[in-house]
């Protein structure tokens, strides 16, 4: 559930983007990051065209007929069983106090807040987190490894992609005898996911040129800012940038020197 | 002596309510003002929430562009790109990147109505002409998103010039797109798909 919320977390504020292809002539070479960039544009077009017809009319209709009210209780169940893991990724970073913060909500939430349909924690000021297995694999040291874009779940890399996969295959939802019900609850988890995005999305509509980019680049920066603790050190970036508005005038001039280089916006600390 | 004393008392106050209307709102203290005043705005208007293009953009360009170095922020999404323009590209650049700013955060806008804001202690000194003014949205059942505002100080005041969201930068993504575009049909070709998207309809 961590990734979409990461998602609609990225896009939320600002950025956007839109199917769009204006951009027909626009040569993107795959970068260090993103080496498989062609299939992944492939893998890109398949996920718009199946979650254009499929999902996001389900998530949209979701959202018309259930009330907010028990959307957002079925969106605090979930969210509680990502505060599990947020708490045992936590534990799994030797960082106690954001584990127990993460339990104490778990305990909290499970048992006054009704198994998780309340979230009391934080409105008792236990402020909710995220972690997970990708982090908890990044600050062991694994690389990254390649970036991918897999149809109906969205933009990943090697290790986020296995840090899911470790965490479907012990996540309680599995435990759960009833294969009807598992699988119920395995869908129902996927539209809450999936409408939670729904805000987020029409605004990376509007903001991005090439949406593909635009996500891939937002996912990877949010990410290692994470994994940094929001402190990531400054990218590799030769693309130094000119002009506080001082400046700005000479650059106007043509034929102007080049301003003296000035430094990139100050890095978050 | 008594027109001494009224000096003495005086032109202290003078002078001090003068510097007083001179002074620049200190840039957490501006940043903390819009935000509160926009999402105020935003809560009492039922018109906004549903999305009612003139009210919102009326909100946006009256209230929150002014606070913003458009120029600024076009000349950092261009890199070194950006001396190779004209100034009349530049100038184009600048309008045609503002539009799809204001665009984009109008579309935005209609979500934020459940947003509570908090807000870090500003670590500043006097003489920093440039401060990050860290911030968190909260929505219920979500962690916090950071959002952090760059600063510059200007003459009218302080002004935005990058907004950090989860530590994508919004200059900085679209820094990537621009150099991209640039590299394939020129400052021109960028201001054509600038353009071009700018006048796509608004999707919802």
């Amino acid at each position: 559930m961590n990734e979409s919320a990461l998602r609609s977390k990225m896009l939320c504020a600002l950025l956007p983007l839109l199917a769009v292809v204006s951009l027909a002539g626009c040569a993107v070479g795959p970068t260090k990051e993103d080496p498989y960039e062609p299939f992944n544009r492939s893998m890109f077009s398949v996920h718009e065209a199946v979650d254009g017809a499929v999902m996001k009319p389900i998530a949209q209709g979701y959202v018309a007929i259930v009330p907010e009210l028990i959307r957002t209780g079925v969106s605090n169940f979930f969210g509680n069983i990502d505060d599990l893991f947020t708490g045992i990724n936590g534990l799994l970073q030797g960082n106690g106090y954001r584990a127990g913060d993460a339990f104490g909500r778990v305990l909290l939430n499970s048992s006054f807040g009704l198994g998780g349909i309340f979230d009391l924690a934080s409105m008792m000021g236990i402020t909710k987190d995220r972690n997970d297995f990708g982090i908890t694999f990044g600050k062991w040291g694994f690389p990254q490894g390649p970036y991918l874009f897999i149809p109906g779940f969205g933009p990943t890399t090697v290790r986020d992609g296995t840090g899911w996969l470790v965490r479907l295959e012990i996540g309680p939802v599995g435990y759960i005898p009833d294969i009807p019900l598992r699988n119920s609850l395995y869908g129902l988890g996927y539209v809450d996911i999936r409408q939670q995005a729904l805000a987020t999305e029409s605004v990376v509509d509007t903001a991005a040129i090439d949406k593909y980019r635009f996500i891939r680049n937002a996912y990877l920066r949010a990410r290692r800012y994470q994994l940094y603790d929001g402190h990531p050190p400054p990218e590799d970036d030769d693309d130094s940038a000119p002009a506080p508005s001082a400046a700005a005038p000479a650059a106007a001039v043509p034929g102007a020197p080049p301003a003296a280089s000035t430094p990139e916006p100050t890095p978050p600390k | 002596m008594s027109r001494d004393f009224a000096k003495l008392l005086f032109v202290p106050i003078i002078a001090f309510a003068t510097s007083l209307a001179h002074a620049q709102e200190a840039p957490d203290v501006l940043v903390k003002r819009l935000a509160e005043e926009t999402l105020a705005a935003i809560r009492a208007d039922k018109e906004i929430q549903v999305g009612n293009p003139a009210k919102v953009k009326a909100l946006i360009e009256v209230k929150l562009v002014p606070h913003f170095d458009t120029t600024r922020m076009t000349a950092l999404a261009m890199g070194r790109n950006w001396r190779a323009a004209s100034p009349e590209q530049q100038k184009e650049l600048t309008e045609q990147f503002k539009t799809l700013l204001i665009r984009t955060y109008s579309n935005a806008l209609t979500n934020y109505r459940d947003n509570t804001m908090t807000y870090a202690p500003l670590r500043m000194n006097p003489a920093d002409t440039e401060v990050v003014v860290r911030t968190a949205v909260s929505r219920p059942g979500q962690a916090p998103i950071p959002l952090d505002y760059s600063m510059e100080k200007t003459p009218d005041g302080w002004k935005c010039y990058d907004v950090v969201v989860s530590g994508v930068s919004l200059v900085t993504n679209y820094r990537d797109e621009f150099n991209d575009i640039v590299k394939s049909s020129g400052v021109d070709g960028l201001i054509k798909t600038l353009s071009d998207k700018n006048k796509a309809p608004q999707v919802k």
